[in-house]
């Protein structure tokens, strides 16, 4: 009894230093990323590393949703735009009190002469904040609700994400006088009387990102660990046999397409803020798929891949975008396919089974494969070892 | 006479017209081991299926521990979904061992023990002390200690049925329905998972699917036939054995020639995974 308590205490203690030490990581990160990042790059460049932290935070729920759960959604693009339009809405509600018509001047181009109703609850920036969390994970959790309850799986779920996504695009784009339609809002004036375009403002959205991306992070890591994040990969891996375990698949998916569209909404509103804009176009099906791709790349069920794999990809995008104007879609179409052809589980993963031990032997220390511990342990496994190495 | 734990009324199950169980009846007591056996594609793992809700009856009923596993919802009756027939205490170990592979056997078994499944205890009431105890004891019952920490799918072909067994375990079900859980194995790992199932025995209800005769004879006490969606006829082996009927259907072509039947199993067992019937 007293050995295998100390070896649980032991595990215990080892448990919390590596919490520990990812914490510290993750910090120092961050201060990186605040302290460091905006002495070396231009305030473009740093508005543009502030948009794409953004859309990591979206990549973490589309990786808990996809990586961990199985479960494809090619529908983000949705809880994104909600969440950006949520914001957006109170933005375009910052009008000075001595202006002499009190309404987003798009509506009164249109004829609107009183705020529709469901515009007035935007005032309050509590409630906007609250909306561009809880919009997006509510309709998540019906649909997801809806969908589960019936067993829909695999592609049958990607394909209702994608008509989902249809529907809420032309939804948007047709309402020209309540929300501008295709124009989307934008041209934001202020936030707490302070200018959105300043580049103080920006930068303060920008420590904002990195501060929301660490808690996404952090929400995802105590997701995704313990018996939590088992349950989540035994759903993916083999929903039947959960079921025979005693397990009811439902709601476990229901809350993590709900956290996972929740924190889309959440990168939704720092994108706009950080944009100036939001409209139907953060619906079209394609930046949707994108979002799929930037997790693939940085390998899926890895939580590091998908920040990773969405900062790579935009900046790959953007860097191509300014140097080949015609052609830079051609190159990331290729370096998709390569990536995916050749490093099927994204980069962490290929870093993880290849690039992992070869660091270590860099390193000079050995890491033997594990597959049989017995072997380790066997003297003549030892003895060739060490007289037959390679 | 004892108190049943599962009993089985007229049960019929058809597969567009085809009758895989035919007007079966079965009972078994709390506590027993019982032992079915039958050629492939007597309805073996479809009788497995419906007890556990996985497929619905066409006719007839199951009743565990002498309650139907249907449910009174205000629409009228509706049968039990699969995960609360399985938290009523029915746990189940598939014909191909279904262990998660990408976990470890410890996170394995851990979700099977869970004693809480729904989503919010699962999220926040972290694993008590006991309960790692509880888990650490079985992964020592199942011989795993050494490879309790790495991927599942570095386990071998019967260290994974094992796994299975544990996870049943952990479930920590009144009864255990087991489907062919040697098959695959040395004979060896077949005598001691046999050892494990009969000591199991003396905790459990259990209900063993097998084709391995030796291994059948090694734990069967009480035997059920199944032929053709039907109950061929049931007693000890010896009777089982020397009943006419089934010495046609069955042990007739095992006693004439023994090293055939297991191959005949091999054969089959290809075939159940899906291989084309025209291999050799
Ligand atoms: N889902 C299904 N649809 C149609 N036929 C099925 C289905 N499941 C099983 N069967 C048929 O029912 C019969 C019994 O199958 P099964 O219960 O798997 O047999 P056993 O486990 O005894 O080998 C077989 O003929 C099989 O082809
Ligand atoms: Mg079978």
């Amino acid at each position: 009894m007293t050995t295998e308590a100390a070896i649980s205490v032991r595990r215990t203690d080892r448990r919390r230093r590596r919490v520990l030490l990812e914490l510290g990581i993750v910090l120092a990160i961050a201060l990186v990323l605040i302290l460091v990042m905006p002495v070396l790059l231009s305030g473009f460049r740093l508005n543009l590393l502030g948009r794409f932290l953004a859309l990591a935070i979206v990549a973490l729920g589309i990786d808990l949703i996809w990586g961990y759960t199985g479960m494809l959604s090619l529908g983000h693009g949705i809880f994104f735009a909600l969440g950006g339009y949520a914001f957006a809405m109170h933005l375009k509600l910052q009008i000075p009190p001595d202006a002499s018509i009190q309404l987003p001047e798009f509506m009164s181009l249109y004829g609107v002469t009183e705020l529709p109703w469901f515009w007035k609850p935007f005032y309050d920036f509590n409630f906007s904040v609250a909306a561009v969390i809880l919009i997006p994970a509510l309709l998540a959790a019906v649909l997801g609700y809806l969908v589960f309850r019936n067993r829909i799986r695999g592609v049958y779920f990607a394909i209702l994400t994608q008509a989902a996504t249809i529907i809420f695009f032309n939804l948007f784009n047709g309402q020209q006088q309540l929300i501008n339609g295709t124009n989307g809002l934008t041209d934001f004036k202020t936030l707490f009387g302070a200018p959105i375009g300043a580049a103080q403002t920006q930068f303060v959205f920008y420590c904002l990102t990195v501060f929301l991306l660490a808690g996404a992070y952090a929400l995802c890591r105590w997701l995704t660990s313990g018996r939590f994040g088992s349950v989540l990969i035994a759903i993916r891996d083999d929903e039947g046999r959960m079921r025979s375990s005693g397990y009811n698949p439902t709601g476990f998916k229901v809350l993590v397409f709900a956290v996972s569209a929740g924190l889309a909404g959440i990168a939704g509103a720092l994108f706009t803020l950080q944009t100036g804009i939001i409209s139907p176009r953060a619906m079209d099906i394609a930046f949707s798929i994108e979002m799929v791709i930037w997790v693939a790349v940085g390998g899926r069920a890895s939580l590091v891949g998908a920040v990773l794999g969405t900062i790579l990809v935009n900046f790959g995008k953007s860097f191509l975008s300014e140097q080949y104007p015609q052609s830079w879609l051609f190159f990331l179409g290729g370096l998709f396919l390569l990536v995916v052809m050749v490093l099927p589980n994204g980069l962490i993963g290929a870093l993880r089974s290849q690039a992992g031990p070869r660091l270590w032997a860099i390193l000079g220390k050995r890491q033997y494969v594990t597959t049989y511990p017995s072997l380790e342990t066997d003297p003549d496994v030892q003895h060739e070892r060490q007289n037959f190495r390679n | 006479m004892n108190a049943k734990i599962l009993e089985i009324e007229n049960l019929t199950v058809s597969f567009d017209g085809f009758k895989a169980l035919d007007n079966l009846n079965f009972s078994m007591d709390v506590g027993e081991l019982r032992v079915v056996i039958g050629p492939n594609g007597a309805g073996k793992t479809t009788f497995l299926d419906v007890i556990t809700g996985k497929v619905k009856p066409t006719a007839g009923r199951v009743l565990f521990k002498g309650r139907t596993l249907r449910a009174k919802t205000r629409f009228g009756e509706k049968a039990l979904p699969e995960h609360q027939i399985a938290r009523l205490g029915i746990g189940r170990k598939f014909q191909t061992p279904r262990v998660y592979l990408n976990l470890t056997p410890r996170q394995n078994l851990e979700i099977s023990y869970n004693r809480h499944k729904n989503v919010f205890s699962t999220l926040l009431k972290q694993a008590v002390a006991a309960e790692r105890r509880t888990v650490t004891g079985l992964i020592e019952t199942i011989g795993l200690t050494l490879k309790a920490d790495m991927p599942a799918e570095l386990l071998s072909h019967g260290e994974k049925q094992w796994l299975e067994i544990g996870m049943l375990l952990a479930q920590a079900p009144d009864l255990l329905l087991v489907d062919e859980p040697v098959a695959g194995l040395t004979d060896e790992e077949t005598e001691r998972t046999g050892e494990l199932l009969l000591s199991l025995a003396e905790t459990y209800s259990i209900l063993v699917i097998e084709h391995d005769m030796d291994f059948v004879r090694q734990i069967a006490r009480q035997v059920t036939v199944l032929h053709e969606g039907r109950c061929l006829c049931e007693g000890t082996m010896a009777q089982v054995q020397s009943n006419p009927q089934v010495v046609e259907v069955y042990l007739g072509r095992e006693l004439s020639e023994e090293s055939e039947i297991s191959l005949a199993g091999g054969q089959t067992a290809l075939l159940e995974v899906g291989a084309s019937p025209d291999e050799p």
